[in-house]
């Protein structure tokens, strides 16, 4: 199979890269561009650790091909924090231990961002519902859902 | 003897710092299993039998060899013959011989240029299989007329005349039965089943090993354990541990999965073979085929209890089976299920049989859920029957202090009365319960292990602290272990940096397991924390010109001993460290032991549910988990745990299982299937720690990973009894089995 140019914003970055007509997107992260911020859990789109923002919509980069993603936007977890500077979200997850192994904590960080800036005031039960994509087998979500609720306020209040 | 610290005021432990690998973990910088690369590196893939129990009659590798970037193929052939039938029956795990024992049972490998490649090679080896019949449930396999998954593996415990398939056999207990049970009012005999489930950890098994042609290596894995990784990986391939350098990576989750070897010694021999780095990245589906689940289980439990609530008899019969390999798993059911209780006469007698399933790995207090809920839930029927409060039941037969335990020792100072007590003040307890919604409860017990351990710690001149310690950290460990140096040393938790070591960086420490970390690893800091206070002190003896005798440790400062000693100010840890190299040298401590005197745990946990009629579907409406923590170093890893643990439990009880066709095969290999708890299905989980010190640490600290799994099955089997009023007697309690079960009842009526 003729491998395929693809031109594409990672983060705000232009990167280049060729890849297999048949690639993931998750793989051209984590094997081409040196992006291992997203996981592989599934590779079945079951799991939710490879979580990213493509045009500004959230999915699971095992499922898009890398193929698909010429002169797209793809924000990864690399991209959260700026300048250094943690985002709240990152920020909470600290404070609250709202991670213990840390392999789900990428994908639920991009979930949740990609909620907030939809929606920065979501009841307990929307975020539950819109992270029901993102499995984590550590905390049982209780500190995930008070560390993303403890951030939207303080996002709220910035 | 342990020094009387419970009762000292704590600067640090108690608090809640930020880990020091939170950054890294909420940045995608940490480095996971399968995060690492090398240059050169080749990609490592397994073949795995299609078929459940077959004899592997010949292995074609000749057209993948000859495959235009094959760089080496790996069967059995590889490895090292072993002896002994604990390293063999790894090995044979890891690669099959003579005959693939069950759906997923690798049998060969290869390393290749790309992923694309090694896919191709797989496919062109070619293995005759002659199937044989398979038997993947244990009540089966115990049958005389079963099909025998390995011959000669019964032990001498095991009675003539059973199925080959039975390995091992076990009693537990003191007192007599026959007249416990003659002064009981009511006696109730049931009979239960559990489900295998799998740990579920997110991030599959990932290796990247690299063997030069003079026999040194380099693994890097994701493991709880990188000795053990090292131990295993030596034998199975011949070298001595010197030569094998295993480096722990972030580990994302292992529950005791991650506690043995599957890929690593295979990435290993297909390195030695092509000479060059080779990773291997298990799939979801080699994961749920290949890797650990629980034992599956069938129970028979007996209990009589007089009319106010004592009990007078218990005895449990456990049927457990860990796969295709012997397992002993059953002995921690055994000894765990009447642990919470003070008894006059118990028994339990424990079998286990081989099937055609993966070889168990250990999954969060292995063997014990699956006992205590077959128990917890004869008690609830027998609360339910005399019309008694299930706490207060509970409280009556609680086992204390000085309790003879059900498995043998005598209970030192323990938590569960506090526990049951906690509950029951618990508003959540006394709260009203809507129409149609089930309370249920559990108490839940487990051991915890000590185990050896090794600790070394640098004091550096700028007055700053390293840490080295070796067990992974799989959910907060090197916040409690920072924090317990810096509680003993006196300095700010900011000043030290606790990392883990590779094998040949520090000596032997056991896996991650058996809630031992914390713990063990703790006493250990503790130890090489006094170690190095002992030096410190000494260099400002010397400095001051005194004995070493004449100065202790106040508040991360070496002080005169009394006004005998001298009159000095006192010198902190920064300012010894600073002279270190004009008073003798580099100043570091150190403490290598077995600990011992892990204390046990006891939890209670509550919950709620409603449960659709319609549908068979369980809702949870709250939970609550009560756990005695001895000492709660970080308090809120403490709760992550009993939260996690309890989800796990929720879907255990509720949802996961491993379903099996009728040709043996796994049907339910993928997280679509085997569908564990997501956000969505769950309420927020309360806890409340109970803090009744261990006598065997300094601190008081005792494990608390794994106790939090034991009680959910049992409380949410409770609850969905009461809530739908038919006892349940199956995990998990899946829509369509409470669905039957409703049905099955109200056609009765």
């Amino acid at each position: 199979m003729k491998s395929i140019h693809i031109s594409t914003k990672v983060n705000g970055d232009a990167m280049e890269f060729v890849c297999a007509p048949d690639e993931s997107l998750l793989d051209v992260l984590r094997n081409r561009l040196g992006l291992t911020g997203a996981k592989e859990g599934c590779g079945t789109g079951d799991c939710g650790a490879c979580s990213v923002t493509l045009n500004g919509r959230l999915v699971c980069a095992c499922l898009v091909l890398g193929a698909e993603v010429d002169g797209a936007e793809i924000g990864t977890v690399e991209g959260i924090a700026t300048d250094g500077v943690l985002h709240p979200l990152q920020q909470a997850f600290i404070d609250h231990a709202a991670l213990q192994c840390g392999i789900c904590t990428p994908g639920i960080l991009v979930a949740a961002k990609s909620l907030l800036d939809r929606n920065p005031d979501p009841t307990d039960t929307e975020l539950r519902y819109w992270l029901a994509g993102n499995l984590c087998r550590c905390t049982g979500y209780d500190k995930i859902i008070a560390a993303v609720q403890d951030a939207a306020q303080k996002m709220r209040a910035a | 003897m342990m020094d009387t610290g419970h009762k000292r005021i704590f600067k640090v432990v108690g608090t809640r710092p930020p880990r020091p690998d939170g950054i890294d973990k909420v940045t995608g910088r940490a480095q996971y299993g399968a995060d690492v690369s090398a240059p050169g590196m080749l990609t490592g893939r397994i073949l795995r039998s299609p078929h459940a129990h077959a004899e592997i009659v010949s292995i074609d590798t000749s057209a993948a060899e000859a495959l235009p970037g094959v760089k080496a193929v790996v069967t059995s052939k590889d490895f090292v013959f072993q002896d002994d039938d604990f390293f063999r029956d790894v090995q044979e795990n890891c690669m099959a011989t003579a005959k693939a024992l069950y759906d997923g049972h690798a049998v060969a490998a290869v390393a290749a240029v790309s992923p694309e490649v090694a896919k191709a090679a797989l496919k062109l080896i070619k293995v005759t299989y002659k199937q044989l019949p398979h038997v993947t449930d244990v009540d089966l396999a115990m049958r005389p007329d079963a099909p025998v998954v390995q011959d000669g593996r019964s032990l001498e415990t095991v009675p003539a005349g059973m199925s080959a398939n039975v390995t091992h056999h076990s009693e537990f207990g003191h007192g007599d039965l026959a007249s416990g049970f003659a002064k009981a009012d009511v006696i109730v005999e049931r009979s239960f089943t559990t489900a295998a489930t799998h740990q579920g950890y997110i991030e599959p098994h990932a290796c990247l090993a690299a063997m030069n042609a003079d026999g040194r290596a380099d693994l890097w894995c994701c493991t709880q354990g990188q000795y053990n990784v090292r131990t295993l990986c030596a034998a199975l391939l011949g070298l001595e541990a010197s030569q094998l350098r295993v480096t722990a990576s972030e580990i994302g989750g292992g529950f005791g999965g991650k506690t043995t070897v599957f890929i690593e010694p295979v990435a290993l021999a297909l390195s030695r073979k092509s000479g060059k780095p080779v990773k291997i990245v298990m799939t979801r589906d080699e994961v749920f085929k290949a890797t650990g689940p629980t034992v599956t289980s069938s129970i028979d439990v007996k209990i009589g209890m007089t009319r106010d609530g004592r009990i007078t008899a218990g005895e449990a019969h456990l049927r457990y089976s860990g796969g295709a390999f012997p397992s002993g798993t059953v002995d921690m059911g055994g000894q765990a299920a009447f642990a919470a209780y003070d008894l006059a006469a118990v028994r339990t007698f424990g079998w286990n049989a081989l099937t055609n399933r993966p070889k168990e790995a250990a999954y969060r207090a292995p063997g014990a859920p699956q006992a205590i809920y077959a128990v917890e839930s004869v008690i609830d029927e027998l609360c339910q029957n005399l019309n008694l409060d299930p706490l207060d039941t509970r409280l009556k037969n609680a086992a204390k202090k000085g309790t003879l335990s059900s498995y043998g020792p005598t209970f030192d100072d323990i938590g569960l009365i506090a526990t049951l007590e906690a509950a029951k003040k618990h508003p959540h307890y006394t709260a009203p319960l809507a129409a149609g919604v089930g309370r249920g409860l559990s108490a839940g017990f487990w051991f915890n292990f000590g185990g050896n351990t090794c600790v070394t710690m640098n004091i550096n001149t700028d007055g700053t602290v390293s840490v080295t310690e070796g067990n992974p950290d799989i959910g907060g460990s090197r916040a409690s272990i920072s924090m317990m140096a810096a509680e003993e040393l006196g300095v700010p938790y900011d000043k030290i940096r606790t990392i883990i070591a590779d094998t040949a960086s520090l000596g032997h420490n056991d896996v991650t397991d058996g809630s031992r970390v914390t713990f063990a690893v703790g006493l250990a800091t503790i130890k090489a924390a006094q170690d190095a206070i002992a030096k410190m002190c000494a260099r400002a003896a010397k400095l001051w010109g005194i004995d070493a005798e004449a100065v202790e440790w106040v508040d991360g400062a070496a002080v005169p001993a009394g006004p005998n000693a001298g009159k000095f100010p006192p010198m902190s840890l920064a300012e010894i460290a600073a002279v270190s190299f004009q008073t003798g040298g580099p100043i570091a401590g150190h403490h290598e032991f077995h600990a011992d005197g892990a204390g046990v745990s006891f939890g209670v946990h509550l919950c709620d549910v409603a449960v659709d009629r319609e549908t068979g579907a369980t809702k949870v409406l709250r939970y609550t988990v009560f756990q005695d923590a001895g000492r709660a170093v970080h308090p809120a890893y403490v709760e992550g745990q009993m939260q996690g643990g309890a989800v796990q439990g929720i879907g255990w009880a509720l949802n996961e299982e491993y379903i099996y066709g009728a040709d043996g095969r796994l049907q339910n290999a993928g997280f679509l299937d085997y569908r564990v708890p997501v956000a969505s299905d769950l309420p927020p989980i309360d806890t409340v720690i109970l803090e009744i010190p261990n006598p065997g640490h300094p601190y008081g600290v005792r494990g608390v990973g794994e106790t939090p799994i034991v009680p959910p099955l049992a409380a949410l089997s409770n609850a969905v009894s009461r809530a739908v009023g038919v006892r349940m007697q199956s995990l998990p309690m899946s829509p369509p089995r409470i669905l039957a079960a409703v049905m099955a009842h109200d056609a009765k009526v």
